[in-house]
């Protein structure tokens, strides 16, 4: 059914990943953000060909403007030669767990550009899923021979910022009049912006907004590492040769200094403590069903017959002892 | 791990015609049963749709034509899907087509065509009686 079991001869799909294909590759992303079988070892046989593609979040409120900066991005690498992956989350319906994922619509003039692969993805709410499934169509880009990964997300929830600061370099996108909002905001941003950008600075209040933040920067402690901000009109392009600059600035900082290094360090330890905990609870859950199952040890939680943290306690104990079960 | 198979589906409006108040609503629809829309705007070429189906790995395509232009849009981006080697993903549309443009249609391949008035629970139950998520043979 994968690659992975292809007929002896034929090139497996992780061969056709390696070499580009467009078909296989969004395949692969929807095994692995679907978390079928199967899909994690086509990924850990990518994992050695990756680490090569420049990684960018933008992140905002909704309708900051994020798409149509991409957009601008988009075209900017695609004239330097370089080969463009954007994967664009949108938010998923609590409700249903539909999803309407919008922001190609202000990307369509790359859509047939062979150089340019975009991969619209829902948030879908499991724990830790969002940015598991993001690193996975990361992976997938980078080992595609992408040279740039833009990851476009609503700054809103924790998930969302822990994926966007998984990127390389974080870009945030606000918008003037904010005024109030930026004090309830900045503590978030802050930690996570490497570049701010006070888009639709045809509006008015945009100078003020600049202002605002850059008061709000100078009152960190000196050491703090530089954040710049810039103004953007990015339906009219106008503010993106400054945005490019800065990433590439941001970026020479990572390839020289020490800072590169302990952001992948940081990286590589978050990513691996998100799946022990995803995947330590899965196997957790799964070991339970053997026996008197979720349910039951629920009840008698609820009942007050036993303590969650006894459970809790009596579940890892049997997670890690072969043999009959204790609860 | 478990897993989670949803079926996505790619909404696309292409021609002319300027406005998508009837892709939206079908778009809004298939949002509340559960599934996941990749909604690409307006003015779409048949090879702009047909690359965007690959590059989401799509399950289905639907298209909202309200220009008349049926005859021409469908097989165009039939042909579309097929110079990129997906001319097996199912294809659905919704618009004013008369009777026998639609007999026509489906004699040459569209899966299923919605004419104005069909309440958008009978695409819903036509998407979860005939459209599964796609595995690769
Ligand atoms: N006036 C003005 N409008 C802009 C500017 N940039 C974007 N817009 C408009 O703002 C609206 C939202 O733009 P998007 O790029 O879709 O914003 P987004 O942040 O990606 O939105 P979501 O993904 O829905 O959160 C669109 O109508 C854009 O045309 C700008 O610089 N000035
Ligand atoms: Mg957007």
């Amino acid at each position: 059914m994968t690659g992975a079991r292809a007929p002896a001869g034929s090139p497996s799909r992780v061969e056709e990943v390696l070499a580009g294909d467009v078909a296989q590759a969004a395949r692969l992303m929807r095994d692995l953000d679907d978390q079928i079988p199967g899909a994690v070892d086509e990924l850990k046989r990518l994992y050695p060909a990756t680490g090569k593609a420049f990684v960018i979040g933008v992140t905002g409120n909704p309708g900051s403007g994020k798409s149509t900066i991409v957009d601008c991005l988009i075209g900017r690498y695609r004239e330097q030669g370089l080969r463009v992956g954007v994967v664009a989350i949108d938010p998923s319906s609590p409700f249903s767990g539909g999803a309407i994922l919008g922001d190609r619509i202000r990307m369509q003039r790359h859509a047939t550009d062979p150089g340019v692969f975009i991969r619209s993805l829902a948030t879908r709410g499991h724990l830790g899923g969002l940015s598991r499934s993001t690193q996975d169509i990361i992976t997938v880009m980078d080992a595609m021979g992408n040279d740039v990964v833009i990851v476009e997300t609503v700054g809103v929830g924790q998930d969302e910022v822990d994926v966007v600061s998984t990127a390389h370099t974080s870009v945030v996108v606000l918008v003037p009049g904010l005024g109030d909002e930026i004090q309830a905001i900045k503590a978030g941003i802050l930690e996570i912006a490497d570049l701010l950008v006070v888009n639709k600075a045809d509006r008015e209040g945009a100078d003020r907004t600049v202002a605002d933040l850059a008061m709000m920067l100078d009152l960190r402690p000196a050491e703090a590492r530089e954040i710049p901000i810039l103004k953007a009109v990015a339906t009219r392009g106008e503010g993106i040769d400054a945005l490019v600059e800065g990433l590439a600035a941001h970026r020479r900082t990572l390839d020289q200094e020490a800072e590169g290094r302990r952001r992948r360090l940081e990286r590589a330890k978050t990513r691996l403590k998100d799946l022990l905990r995803a995947m330590a609870l899965d196997q957790a859950l799964a070991r339970l069903e053997e026996g008197s199952g979720l349910a039951h040890l629920v009840q008698r939680i609820a009942e007050r017959e036993l303590d969650p943290y006894t459970a809790a306690e009596q579940v890892l104990a049997d997670l890690f002892t072969p043999g009959p079960l204790s609860t | 791990m478990s897993s989670q198979r949803k079926i996505r589906i790619l909404v696309a409006k292409p021609g002319l015609d300027g406005h998508d108040r009837g892709a939206k609503v079908v778009a809004r629809a298939l949002v509340d049963a559960g599934y996941e829309v990749i909604y690409t705007g307006l003015h779409q070429t048949p090879d702009m749709i047909a690359a965007a189906a690959v590059q989401e790995a799509v399950d289905l395509v639907g298209l909202s034509i309200m220009s008349g232009a049926h005859m021409t849009l469908f097989p165009a981006v039939q042909e579309a899907l097929e110079r990129r080697g997906v001319s097996d993903l199912p294809i659905f549309g919704w618009g004013i087509v008369p009777e026998e443009d639609k007999a026509a249609l489906l004699e040459g391949g569209v899966d299923a065509i919605f004419t104005p008035g069909t309440p958008t629970t009978e695409i819903i139950e036509w998407i979860e009686t005939n459209v599964r998520p796609r595995v690769e043979g």
